[in-house]
């Protein structure tokens, strides 16, 4: 019973909602209160993994929970590229979750009990986002999860905190009703369903200049997905304390975006389809433009984690390009980046939110030297960063090549060439953070002594940056378990 | 279903139902006011609302796949007695309006205490059933003149109802009577406007009409009571541009006769409008159809802007809410003009949603008021975290007016850009959105002063009053509810909508 698919993917959703509940019932006792969502979120864990048992990358029919519009229901199914998304958040819930504790608590701040709570409905509403089987679902559970996100960015209260979450809030709530409700009731009006089908739903039933800006309303309507201009609720959300930099805005929510991306090109289009009708060559263009265009203004950028936040930006352009190169390959390699980028930005992010802890530092020009005091933080950016750039041995050197073999596979030469200035771009703003933590003498008057802070914070950084390498060898693995999405 | 009943035939209490819908309160009234003891017209009035709620569901139950319900009053056969005729779209409005009813009686027990003069208190019960009943006989009643009688009945009550707010605030009264001028404007035009179809139909019957309209065609006259009734009835629904006394009334009434009205007395008028446009102009009418799309279309674009680019800049959030109303009518009328199945279910699914959204909201202001003592914005720094369970609905309630998935207010508005994507008018249909988008920034506004801003030092505030608290999470959970098992009101609106689309009274193909 338990362990049957349908059970797992309730328990997915529902084990989180547990954990909120748990938050708010044991608000003023912390050890229990963390211990119990810990508990919720290694369970969680294993739910989806018990659908992986189950289903393997096999793509199942739906199972419906409530008809809310004719023809139109709140409904799941499980299919390879969302389960990968749905593996990830809720693994990386676990790591996050120990490094939040020892964030919230080395740190001094407020409110454990809602930040810890609000987490937990954002990881709940993103394994609805992963197990959607229509786009209506997805599009409510994408909903969701900005409005519970809200409470998190806008966290610390301070006037900064609450201008941020403005602009979060403003640019995801305004992209997403008034372009992608658009284009999702549209689609409904022309194609007369919303379920995600292999090949699109959309073949046959619309041609000419309605496709593009069917798509465009798509594209920026998914506004988690950062494409310029609708990028800068990214570095605003960065008042957030790290954790939620670290999960949600690394991992989770801007994969939500980009994963409803992939998820719209190829199920409510259809690669083919894209490729058939041109539609989606101006979001290539744009998809690079975004690209380099972030990578540059991450150069500019002392703030650390804004300049983290802008590399996202560009790095999400990577997974929109896969799409819309409109091929295989293309696809493939997005959907591999979701995994790969997760892995190596939520360990950049951590060791941000590290150093932050140990040493209240914010600023790159501030963190002279840090690195030969806190080694293994900066040894785990480093790596992180690595694969970030795309360098084998790690993970993220993969999705590089793959989109590089269709950029090549459509005759787009000069997308090879914004591939390869984006690589030359992210050493050029994020190894310099390593080597001035190295290399440079400390500050005159700063501790000398190694210091990591609490080992709750740094031991999670390092871990994902083990994940880093094992993924590079299990890239071929993740590569096959994918292909059921481009029909094979 | 029950057809005809002939006036011999013995009538059980199920065929009685249509009559007690509107007797059952306007007999409380007068009993509240011999009995006079507070407790009691409270105890009386919570009763028939009650009842009322029951019988507005058995009727919903009867002719929520199609079908009507005929009572002919004292056995009199219509066209020449009053006939009360129910079908899904008004059987629909009736339960909308029992159920605020009923949830707001108990939320005004606490709030008219602290809100009114005591010695006025049992008056006011009696008054709201006489508004009541004078709601639910427009509703359900068949028969033209009798609209208008009730339709007073219900104004006139109303009026005294708003002037209550007095004792809070001396504006009240000047409220009050603006609306007293407005409101009577308008019952003057639509009597007048029946008053043209009776010259030259010789019936007052709406079926009858119907009927004979479609024998003897059209003429001047007819268009001019057209003219006439929309102009009236626009008025009492705060159609814009008259929608001039909606901002007072309901920012100066007291807390628990706004959550009424907005819930019910403006749909009570849509339904009207819709009444007389489609059963008894027939649709096909092409007169109907431009002034839909001449003067529906345009005026309900205006109102969804500018009421709510109005909302935006508001400091007191009573009066931000009621500048939202004015925008959500805006909705309703659009549905209207879009003028196919998808949206008039829009249509009449928003007055739904929107009536339990509005009333939560309003109760919400009322908690706080009655906490706080006012319901402007610098007043209510905070809350969110000193009555945590009196504010988290509010939250529901807003989130639903804005009209994010899984609230009740994105079903309506689903169906209305849905039916305007069906007629090719996909502006619109980014209009609608982008209103939305407006409601996003009032409505967060809100919230950001409830939940962002510190408290006043050392403030305790203690959580509203449970008699006030249970209905507020009622409709909460009727907002989300209603927001994911659409069943009851979408199945009931797209039957009203078919019912009134096909022109007759009742009458589905």
């Amino acid at each position: 019973m338990i362990f049957e698919t349908t059970t797992a993917i309730a328990l997915a959703m529902l084990i989180p909602l547990a954990a909120m509940a748990g938050n708010m019932a044991f608000k003023d006792m912390p050890n229990l209160r963390d211990g119990f969502t810990f508990l919720c979120a290694v369970l969680t864990f294993c739910a989806v993994l018990v659908v992986l048992a189950n289903e393997g990358n096999s793509i199942t029919s739906e199972v419906s929970l409530i008809e809310v519009f004719p023809g139109i229901d709140i409904a799941f199914n499980v299919e390879p590229l969302g389960l990968m998304f749905a593996i990830i958040a809720s693994g990386l819930w676990i790591i996050t979750h120990i490094y939040g504790v020892g964030y919230m608590r080395g740190n001094d701040e407020k409110h454990h009990a809602r930040f810890f709570a609000c987490f937990a409905i954002a990881i709940s509403s993103v394994m609805g986002i992963a197990f959607s089987s229509n786009m209506f679902t997805l599009f409510l559970f994408y909903e969701i999860l900005t409005v519970s996100t809200y409470p998190l960015v806008a966290h610390k209260g301070t006037p900064d905190a609450v201008k941020g979450a403005r602009t979060y809030l403003a640019i995801l709530i305004g992209t997403s009703i008034a372009l992608q409700l658009t284009a999702v009731i549209w689609t409904y009006a022309l194609a007369g369903t919303l379920d995600f089908t292999q090949g699109g739903i959309l073949v046959g039933k619309v041609a000419g200049w309605v496709v593009p800006v069917l798509l465009g309303l798509y594209a920026f309507g998914i506004g988690k997905a950062a494409l310029m201009p609708f990028h800068k609720w990214l570095p605003a959300a960065m008042v957030a304390p790290t954790p939620v930099s670290a999960l949600l805005h690394a991992v989770a929510v801007v994969k939500a975006g980009v994963f409803t991306m992939l998820k719209v090109g190829i199920y409510i289009f259809g690669i083919d389809f894209l490729a058939e009708t041109g539609a989606s060559e101006w979001l290539m263009w744009l998809a690079a433009y975004s690209i380099i265009a972030a990578s540059v203004v991450a150069m500019t950028q002392d703030n650390l984690k804004k300049r983290l936040a802008y590399s996202t930006v560009s790095q999400l352009s990577y997974i929109t390009l896969g799409m819309a190169l409109a091929t295989s390959m293309g696809a493939l390699g997005g959907g591999m980046h979701i995994a790969m980028h997760a892995m190596g930005k939520i360990t950049l992010f951590m060791c941000a939110g590290a150093i932050y802890v140990a040493y209240h530092k914010t600023e790159i020009s501030q963190m002279q030297g840090l690195g030969r005091v806190m080694p293994i933080t900066f040894g785990a950016f480093l790596i992180g960063s690595l694969s970030i750039i795309g360098l084998p041995p790690l993970g993220g050197s993969w999705p590089k090549f793959l989109l590089m073999l269709g950029a090549a596979d459509t005759g787009h030469l000069i997308i090879i060439g914004v591939l390869m200035v984006s690589s030359l771009l992210n050493v050029a703003y994020l190894l310099p953070i390593v080597g001035r933590g190295f290399f440079r003498p400390l500050d005159d008057g700063a501790p000398t002594k190694r210091y990591e802070g609490p080992v709750l914070v740094w031991l999670p950084p390092a871990l994902t940056a083990l994940g880093c390498f094992v993924l590079f060898f299990y890239g071929g693995a993740l590569q096959s378990f994918l292909l059921p999405i481009i029909g094979q | 279903m029950a057809g005809t009943v002939t006036p011999h035939d013995a009538k059980t209490l199920i065929e009685q139902l249509p009559i007690l819908q509107v007797l059952v309160p306007f007999c409380t009234a007068p009993l509240i006011v011999l009995i006079g003891s507070r407790r009691m017209a409270w105890a009386l009035a919570f009763a028939a609302a009650v009842i009322s709620l029951v019988i507005s569901y058995a009727l919903l139950m009867q002719v929520y796949g199609g079908g009507f319900i005929s009572y002919q009053l004292g056995g009199w056969a219509p066209p020449l007695g009053i006939e009360y005729r129910v079908d899904a779209a008004n059987a629909l409005v009736m339960l909308l309006i029992s159920a605020i009813a009923t949830v707001t009686l108990p939320f005004a027990y606490e709030s008219v205490k602290d809100e009114i003069t005591s010695k006025n208190h049992t008056l006011f019960y009696a008054c709201f059933m006489l508004c009541y009943t004078g709601l639910m006989g427009v509703v359900i009643t068949g028969d033209a003149f009798n609209v208008f009688v009730f339709l007073e009945i219900s104004s006139l009550s109303t009026y005294v109802l708003v002037a209550q707010g007095a004792g809070r605030d001396k504006r009240a009264l000047t409220a009050a009577y603006d609306y007293l001028i407005m409101g009577t404007i308008g019952a003057t035009f639509f009597v007048i406007g029946i008053g043209f179809l009776f010259m030259s139909t010789g019936t007052l019957n709406m079926a009858d009409l119907a009927d004979r309209i479609a024998e003897q065609g059209t003429n001047r006259t007819i268009h001019a009571g057209f003219a006439f009734i929309v102009v009236g009835m626009g008025l009492k629904a705060a159609m814009y541009p008259l929608h001039l006394w909606l901002p007072k009334a309901y920012t100066f009434a007291p807390s628990a006769v706004t959550v009424f009205l907005s819930a019910t007395s403006t749909k009570m008028a849509i339904y009207v409008i819709l009444r007389f446009m489609f059963s008894i102009y027939n649709p096909d009418f092409i007169f109907a159809l431009n002034v839909m799309f001449l003067v529906f279309m345009p005026l309900a674009l205006i109102a969804m802007f500018s009421a709510s680019f109005v909302a935006v800049f508001q400091v007191n959030f009573k009066r931000m809410l009621a500048y939202s109303s004015i925008a959500q009518i805006g909705y309703m009328l659009l549905g209207i003009a879009i003028f196919n199945l998808s949206g008039l279910t829009g249509t009449m699914v928003h007055m739904f949603n929107h009536g339990i959204t509005k009333a939560l909201l309003f109760m919400g202001v009322g908690a706080l008021v009655l906490r706080t003592g006012s319901s402007f914005y610098n007043n209510l720094n905070g809350l969110g975290r000193l009555m945590p369970l009196t504010v988290a609905p509010i939250v529901v309630g807003g989130l639903s007016l804005i009209g994010v998935p899984g609230t009740a207010g994105f079903v309506s508005k689903w169906m209305l850009v849905q039916g305007a994507f069906e007629n090719g008018w996909w502006v619109v249909a980014i209009l609608i959105v982008l209103s939305s988008l407006l409601a996003v920034v009032y409505v967060w506004r809100a919230i950001e002063v409830l939940y962002l801003t510190e408290p006043a030092e050392g403030a305790k505030m203690a959580e509203a009053p449970m008699s006030m608290l249970i209905p507020m999470w009622i409709l909460a959970i009727a907002c989300i509810w209603f927001g994911v098992a659409t069943d009851l009101p979408l199945g009931a609106a797209s039957t009203a909508a078919e019912v009134l689309l096909s022109g007759s009274f009742g009458m589905v193909e």
